[in-house]
């Protein structure tokens, strides 16, 4: 890695301030589970490293009125042992557990889950967040097989590597930043992922010099759970995630969101499927046809049409998980 | 006087028990050191610095940034002009730090003028007519047999290029001292290590000392010093200082050795009842930069019409090394997945197909015996059903098999045994322990033939200052180091009983060790301790050598080559997610006499977790345009974890029929069948064929879909 200026100030106020307000100047450090890597890898070289060990107020997780609040620097480990969160939302245990590698859980943390770059091998590689060689995309001619099936018309085509993403999303969560003077800013949690535009662009709609502090989650009741489609047990990736959340009365779901994992630049809220769910009666047949629902429109690329079948399945393991 | 021949069953003390390996409490606790752990006074770390393009020429290397960077002691620059796969190392710095290193290699500027390049391996249309020769080789009559063959079934199989991906990676230790020059390398070669280093770096190979006490792993890929080997050497004169030079991992997966691909379309003729007459094999793949040996097909089994074409293309990528039973896995894969895809299209079950077919190999009882002991740890007849598996819902479970054979022969061998006239005893030989239990073997060979405990003997290897023994490879250690150390003790021993013959009023002839005393066979109580009979030394320890020639310790059935292993899996198959799970594994195995119960059944375990390996997730992707590799990582080149191999047992062949022929190598064997058997147990859960390794969920996926399977 290159050589950089470390910080670990005490407040939100002061890291702000220690921030550039152009990406790749400062990075925000918080696990480093892929921050450190990225640096080693030269795939990041900031003038100065960020870190947020030090900033008490942003750990931990609490119940604030009728939201479960999770500080940014809780790990994935303490995430997955809360009772709160076990209690109120076992799609995100699931998420979390799903990460399988106790190391990765003891030092990653929930901020850190939601911000990490894509895994995309182009970009680790070192060809740049849209692999372009030669005015072409190497993902599209190449080697796709992790790639995009939603969203890829553009110039990204990698995934969303979050494991909390989509369950966030479907359980309606709202994410706090913190800006450069110590303000405030609410974001749903959709809204917070982003397509970039640009090779320098980042993958959420933070700003270089704005820090994630929290997470709301809005205690409603909501029946929820996530499903991924995995194959190694330990250390690995999903090939696809669904995370799903919807109300049961009288045996009919609603307020249903179904968001997918793995498949696009962003989480992708699968609003046909979200739909589709609303007014049914959950059962094997209804969690089916959200399955077939959350697959339609996928276009997939050269090598990875097999990840339009894992979506029919995962959305409904998750779906039949959650009302069971 | 003591006999060289193996003890008879009754008399065994320690061979064939189950031994703990006497380093593991070294290893656990971490106070074995590895190359990785060496440290010497002064040392340097050096970087390697590897090309991106996959081929191309080198105009110039620019290190003077890297040297200007204070804590730089030295720099390599490569003189090859061509580099010729993505990841080959061009340049080198050595620095006071590891970070300095880091941080000086990305300040050398290596200019390039890239070439034409081709990384496509599994299309045989790349196969270069002009330049490589057809590998061609026909028996019998292929054309009448197929003729006449009542069934005649055609399949296309695939196995990619995998690395080996040694946990601990390449690299050495080098230090020159008063015109000497030392190394600590990851080998499995101590005592001919230095073949290629003398030369490369000018000094005499009387003054390269060797040593690699423990190694974490080398499957076939660490038996030369390489070009890491000669640049750590060469930045050791040029700086004075000792210099490590450990492999990254991407370099390690990009440069460090492959294992050849192969892809063959397989055409098989049968008889009703299973017999198998012909096969036609056309295959093609790629070794690399280099040649290509065509792996055997059709494998053990001896069909007598077979046709056989082969083509090698020559790819970008790194070179082919020797990986763990070289050619056999692939041939292995390709010919069981064509017999048990015939046997399917037979309406036979597998297991009777393929004890119908084991009178056309070389030892039709042995696989016939395994085949049984495999089939009833796994509970096959319970569980075996015809092609696919007939339960409702979404996951399918299958059982699948295969047979394997390989030499195993022990290579030469020189032991030195001391006996001390403090009673001590210590073996010297300059083999390796490669985590395999080497060490260990050498142990219970050496204390069973004095007759005492494991910690009486010291057993001193890894040093190429000690007697010259083979590199492990081929499986030929355990036979080598056991017959030589097995030579040694005897002949110190017997010189012992010539020693103290007299004070016991009797012939040296009718003295044996047991049990920590030297006693007349005929009359235990005419006896003595080993300490009151080693005192008798006086001051003149004993040192024998032992020296195993192959020939000779194999007519004296010390040893002896040629195996046969059976493997059965049982899969399920998730047919929404294409995910493969192994419920379970088992494997019956030959190595004749067994010496460690526990190592060797570890072999076989650790065997079939590499076999799970690349049954499901190995395989080095590489970028078609920029012909670079991917996944040069242990993020995207996937290794199984425990959770992924399921439940394994073990089955070893011992007593009779096994124990006589003596010891036969067991490293390779086990790994040769999992990729066939998880494959055959995949075909026959789903009903369908994957053709192509690693079994992951695209290709499942695909396969269902086409055969319209899919839930």
């Amino acid at each position: 890695m290159k050589s950089f200026e470390y910080a670990a100030p005490k407040t939100l106020k002061e890291a702000a301030a220690l921030l550039s307000d152009k990406w790749g100047e400062t990075e925000i450090l918080a696990g480093g589970t892929d921050l450190v890597t990225s640096l080693k890898q030269h795939i990041t070289e900031p003038k100065r490293v960020v870190s947020l060990r030090n900033i008490s107020e942003i750990k931990g997780i609490e119940i604030e009125k009728k939201d479960v609040r999770i500080g940014a620097m809780t790990t994935l480990a303490e995430l997955a042992e809360d009772k709160n969160i076990k209690e109120h939302f076992p799609s995100l245990v699931t998420a979390a557990i799903g990460v399988g590698s106790p190391q990765l859980m003891s030092v990653g943390t929930v901020g850190g889950d939601l911000c990490q770059r894509p895994r995309c091998w182009y970009y680790r590689n070192g060809f740049g967040l849209f692999a372009k060689h030669e005015g072409a995309s190497l993902v599209r001619e190449g080697e796709n097989r992790y790639h995009a099936i939603f969203s890829n018309d553009g110039s990204a085509l990698f995934v969303n590597p979050s494991s909390f993403g989509p369950a966030l999303i479907a359980l309606g969560a709202t994410i706090a930043v913190s800006g450069p003077k110590g303000k405030t800013r609410k974001v749903p949690a959709e809204k917070f992922f982003q397509t970039p535009k640009t090779e320098s662009d980042r993958e959420t709609s933070l700003k270089p010099n704005e820090i994630l502090t929290s997470i709301f989650i809005p205690i409603k009741g909501l029946r929820n759970a996530t499903y991924e489609v995995r194959h190694r047990h330990g250390l690995d990736w999903p090939y696809v995630t669904a995370s799903v959340a919807f109300q049961i009365k009288a045996g009919t779901a609603s307020d249903a969101r179904v968001v997918l994992g793995h498949v696009a630049p962003v989480p992708w809220h699968s609003a046909g499927a979200s739909k589709g769910l609303n007014g049914a009666k959950v059962d094997a047949a209804s969690a089916a046809k959200c399955g077939e629902a959350a697959a339609q429109g996928a276009k997939p690329l050269s090598k990875n049409g097999y990840k339009v079948q894992l979506v029919k399945a995962a959305v409904k393991r998750a779906v039949l998980a959650a009302a069971a | 006087m003591a006999k060289v021949d193996w003890p008879a069953a009754d008399k065994r003390t320690l061979i064939g028990k189950r031994i703990d390996r006497i380093d593991g409490p070294l290893k656990a606790t971490g106070a074995a050191k590895y190359s990785y752990d060496i440290n010497r006074p002064g040392m340097l770390w050096a970087r390697a610095v590897t090309s991106p393009y996959a081929h191309a020429e080198v105009t110039s290397i620019d290190t003077r940034a890297a040297e200007a960077l204070p804590g730089v002691k030295g720099v390599w620059r490569d003189t090859e002009k061509e580099v010729r796969y993505a990841g080959e190392i061009v340049a080198a710095v050595a620095a006071e730090t590891e970070e300095i290193a880091q941080e000086a290699a990305t300040r050398i500027r290596v200019q390039y003028k890239p070439l034409p390049h081709q990384v496509v391996d599994d299309d045989p249309k790349f196969f270069d007519a002009a330049k490589d020769k057809l590998n061609k080789r026909e028996e019998g009559n292929v054309d009448d047999a197929f003729a006449k063959a009542d069934k005649v079934v055609e399949g296309e199989y695939g196995i990619p290029v995998i690395a080996h991906c040694c946990l601990e990676s390449h690299g050495q230790v080098t230090e020159m001292r008063d015109g000497e020059l030392h190394v600590w390398p990851s080998t499995q070669n101590v005592s001919r290590y230095s073949d290629q280093l003398g030369g490369a770096v000018g000094v005499d190979q009387n003054k390269i000392h060797v040593e690699c006490q423990y190694m974490g792993g080398g499957f076939g890929s660490k038996f030369n010093s390489d070009k890491w080997g000669t640049i750590g050497a060469l930045l050791s004169k040029q700086t004075g200082r000792p210099v490590k030079l450990l492999l990254e991992r991407d370099i390690e997966l990009m440069t460090a050795g492959n294992r050849p691909s192969a892809y063959a379309r397989i055409k098989v003729g049968a008889q009703k009842d299973g017999t198998l007459t012909a096969v036609e094999a056309d295959i093609w793949g790629t070794g690399g930069n280099g040649g290509y040996n065509p792996p055997p097909v059709p494998y053990v089994f001896k069909v007598p019409n077979t046709r056989l074409t082969a083509k090698g293309i020559r790819t970008n990528r790194g070179g082919q090394r020797a990986w763990r039973a070289p050619s056999h896995p692939q041939g292995c894969f390709l010919t069981m997945s064509a017999l048990a895809d015939t046997a399917a299209a037979l309406k036979m079950d597998e297991l009777e197909f393929f004890l119908k077919n084991v009178s056309l190999t070389d030892r039709a009882e042995v696989y016939t015996e395994e085949l049984k002991i495999a089939a009833d740890l796994i509970d096959y007849k319970r569980k075996a059903h015809p092609r696919g598996d007939p339960t409702p819902g979404p996951v399918k479970r299958g059982l699948g098999m295969s047979i394997h054979t390989w030499g195993g022969m022990g290579h030469p061998s020189e032991c030195d045994v001391t006996i001390s006239p403090d009673g001590s005893v210590e073996a010297r030989l300059g083999s390796q322990d490669l985590g395999t239990g080497t060490r260990t073997v050498i142990d219970i060979v050496v204390a069973e033939t004095l007759g005492l405990p494991l910690h009486a003997v010291k057993v001193q290897i890894g040093k190429s200052d000690y007697p010259a023994s083979g590199g492990s490879g081929g499986s030929t250690t355990v036979g080598g180091v056991s017959a030589s150390s097995r030579l040694a003790a005897t002949a110190a021993l017997n010189a012992l009983f010539e020693t103290i013959a007299s004070k016991l009023d009797t012939a040296a002839d009718n003295l044996e060790a047991v049990r920590g005393e030297i006693r007349q066979s005929d009359k235990p109580e005419n006896k003595m301790s080993w300490k009151e009979a080693c005192a008798l030394l006086g001051v003149n320890a004993i040192t024998k050598r032992g020296s195993n020639n192959p020939g000779e310790s194999q007519k004296m059935h010390l040893m002896d080559g040629g195996v046969g292993g059976a493997q059965i899996a049982d899969v399920s198959v998730d047919i929404e997610t294409g995910i493969v799970t192994i419920n379970e594994m088992v494997a019956a195995q030959d190595c004749g006499l067994v010496i460690d119960l526990k190592t060797a059944e570890s072999q076989v375990y650790g065997a079939l977790i590499m076999g799970i390996t690349y049954a499901l997730f190995e395989e080095a992707v590489y970028d078609v345009k920029t012909g670079r590799m991917l996944n040069a990582d242990m993020e995207f080149y996937r290794l199984a974890g425990i959770k992924d191999v399921g439940n394994l047992k073990v089955h070893m062949m011992t007593g009779k029929g096994y124990d006589e022929r003596g010891v036969v190598g067991l490293g390779e064997p086990p790994v040769i069948s999992p990729g066939a058997a998880i494959a055959n147990a995949v075909a026959n859960a789903l009903g369908v064929r994957v053709p192509q390794l690693p079994l992951t969920p695209d290709r499942v996926i695909a396969v269902l879909q086409k055969g319209g399977n899919l839930a």
